[in-house]
C-alpha cells in the first residue's frame, strides 16, 4: 500500500509534469511512436486482409503466418533489428512493432469479410454491383465491427511493446520503468506503470466505443443474443456467430 | 553458431528456468478457468461480468502488470513469483473465454439427453460437457502456451533468469548471435509446449479425428484464437 502512495505522490510532484522527461512530453511520444505504428500496419495488412476475405484465396497461408508470428518473442525481434542495424533510433523497434501488429489486423480483416452472409453477397451480385462495389458498399461496412476489432487487439499490443521497447534508447513512458529499475527507484516504476495501464484501458475503452457505433443500422435489428439458446441448431449458430462478432473481445500479446 | 557450443550450458540452463517457470501459468490458467467459464455460462448476469473483467485483465500491458506485482502481493521486485502470477492471470484470462465459449456451445438436446438417462449435474460436467468442450479447450491452450512462452522472455527486463536474458545480454555486447540464438530457444520451447498438448490431446480426446465436425469447430477455435478471440 505504501508503494502504491509513493507511486502516486511521484504521479502528483509537479517536477514530473514537464520537461523531456516529464508525463505529457513522454505520454506524446508514447501516443506517437504507437499511432505511427498501428498506421503502418494497417495500410499494409487491411488491404491484404479485405482481398484474402473476398476471394478466400490464401487464406490457410495467413492463418499459418500469424500463427507463426505469434510464437515469435516481441523482445528478441526488437532487440535483434536494433543490434543488427547498429541503429538506436526509433526505427528498428517501429519496424519490429509493425510486424508484430499485422496479424490481429490481417486476422480481423478477413474473418470480418468471411463472416458476412453469403447470401448478402450474392444479392449484391445479382443487382448487378461490381466485384469491387461488393467489397467496398457491402462486405467493407458489414465487416467494420471486426475490422475495428483487430485494429483494437493491435493498438494494445502496440502499447504493450512500446513499453518494453523502452530497453532501446527511445522515448514514450516505458522509460520511466526501465530507467526506474536501473535507479532502483520504484515509485518512478509503479507510476509508469500506472500511466501505461491507463493508456491501455483507455484504448480499449474508445476502441470499445467505436466498435458499437460502425455496427450498420440494420445489422443490430436482427443482433443474436449472447447467451445460450434452448434450440439446439439456432445455439451453434448463435454462439459461433457471437464468437466471431463478439464485440468485446481485445487481444494482445506483450 | 561457435559462441553456442562454447556457451551451451549457459543456454540450457536457461531453457531449463524458462520452461519450468512457463509451466505453472498454463496449468493453472487451465485449471483455474474452467469453473469460472462454467459460471459464466450458468447465469445470464454472471457471462458478462465474467466477460467483461477478463477482457480489463487481458489488455493491461504485460511489463507494467510485471512491475505492478510488487505493490499488489506485497513480494520483492525480482521475485520470479511477480512473473509466475501475472502470466497466470492472463492464461486465465484467454482460457475463461475459451471455456466459456466450449462450454456454451455444446448442444442443448444433449445437456438435456445426459440429464434425462440420470447424470447429476456434476456427472454431466465431467462426462458429457468437458469431453464435448476438449477440442475448443485444446485450442485455447495451445494459444495460452505459446503466447506464455513469448512472454516470460519480458521476464528477463526485470531480472527474472529466463531465456529472454540472452536479449538482453545480447543487447549489451551488441551480439547478434546471441539474440538469435535466444529467439530460435524461444521458438523450440514453444513448438515443444504445442507438440506435447497436441499428443495430450490425442491421448485424451481419441475421438476427435475421426469427427469431422469437431475438426471443424477446432479449426474454427483456431481462427478464433489468431484473430485475437
Amino acid at each position: 500500500m505504501t508503494d502504491v502512495l509513493a507511486a502516486f505522490a511521484w504521479l502528483a510532484d509537479p517536477a514530473h509534469w514537464s520537461g523531456v522527461d516529464g508525463i505529457p512530453n513522454r505520454l506524446a511520444e508514447h501516443i506517437g511512436y504507437s499511432a505511427l505504428t498501428l498506421l503502418i500496419a494497417a495500410v499494409i495488412a487491411i488491404p491484404i486482409g479485405l482481398a484474402i476475405g473476398h476471394t478466400g484465396r490464401f487464406r490457410g497461408l495467413a492463418i499459418g503466418l500469424s500463427g507463426a508470428l505469434r510464437a515469435i518473442p516481441t523482445l528478441g525481434l526488437l532487440v535483434y533489428l536494433a543490434v543488427v542495424t547498429l541503429n538506436l533510433s526509433i526505427v528498428p523497434p517501429l519496424i519490429a512493432l509493425t510486424i508484430l501488429a499485422i496479424p490481429p489486423l490481417l486476422a480481423g480483416a478477413y474473418s470480418g469479410v468471411e463472416s458476412v452472409d453469403r447470401r448478402t453477397v450474392d444479392a449484391a451480385r445479382a443487382v448487378g454491383m461490381t466485384e469491387f462495389q461488393i467489397l467496398t458498399k457491402v462486405e467493407l461496412p458489414l465487416s467494420l465491427p471486426l475490422v475495428i476489432g483487430g485494429l483494437r487487439s493491435a493498438a494494445l499490443q502496440v502499447i504493450a511493446t512500446w513499453t518494453v521497447a523502452a530497453i532501446l534508447p527511445v522515448g514514450g513512458l516505458g522509460r520511466y520503468l526501465i530507467d526506474g529499475l536501473a535507479l532502483r527507484r520504484y515509485d518512478e516504476m509503479l507510476a509508469g506503470s500506472i500511466l501505461v495501464v491507463a493508456l491501455a484501458l483507455v484504448t480499449d475503452g474508445v476502441f470499445a466505443i467505436v466498435q458499437r457505433l460502425v455496427v450498420p443500422r440494420g445489422v443490430t435489428l436482427g443482433k443474436v443474443a449472447d447467451v445460450r439458446t434452448k434450440e439446439p441448431r439456432r445455439s451453434t449458430r448463435a454462439t459461433t456467430a457471437s464468437a466471431t462478432a463478439d464485440p468485446a473481445a481485445p487481444s494482445q500479446l506483450t | 553458431m561457435s559462441w553456442l557450443w562454447s556457451n551451451f550450458d549457459l543456454v540450457w540452463t536457461l531453457t531449463v528456468a524458462h520452461v519450468s517457470l512457463s509451466v505453472f501459468p498454463i496449468i493453472i490458467g487451465f485449471i483455474v478457468s474452467l469453473p469460472i467459464g462454467w459460471l459464466a455460462n450458468r447465469y445470464h448476469a454472471s457471462r458478462g461480468v465474467v466477460l467483461s473483467v477478463v477482457g480489463i485483465l487481458y489488455a493491461i500491458p504485460s511489463l507494467p502488470l510485471f512491475v505492478a506485482m510488487p505493490a499488489l502481493i506485497g513480494t520483492k521486485i525480482l521475485d520470479p513469483i511477480n512473473v509466475v502470477v501475472a502470466l497466470s492471470l492472463y492464461a486465465l484470462a484467454l482460457m475463461v473465454r475459451t471455456a466459456a465459449d466450449a462450454l456454451g456451445s455444446i448442444s442443448g438436446d444433449v445437456l438435456q439427453s445426459a440429464t434425462a438417462v440420470g447424470f447429476s449435474s456434476w456427472q454431466r460436467f465431467w462426462k458429457v460437457e468437458l469431453p464435448l468442450a476438449g477440442p475448443v479447450l485444446l485450442a485455447g491452450l495451445r494459444v495460452v502456451s505459446v503466447s506464455t512462452v513469448s512472454l516470460l522472455s519480458i521476464g528477463s527486463l526485470i531480472g527474472v533468469t529466463t531465456l529472454g536474458n540472452l536479449f538482453t545480454d545480447g543487447l549489451n555486447r551488441y551480439f547478434t548471435d546471441e539474440v538469435i540464438i535466444g529467439i530460435v530457444a524461444i521458438v523450440i520451447v514453444a513448438l515443444v509446449f504445442d507438440t506435447v498438448l497436441v499428443l495430450l490431446g490425442r491421448l485424451l480426446m481419441p475421438w476427435t479425428r475421426a469427427d469431422r465436425r469437431s475438426n471443424r469447430t477446432v479449426r474454427r477455435a483456431a481462427l478464433k484464437a489468431v484473430s485475437g478471440q
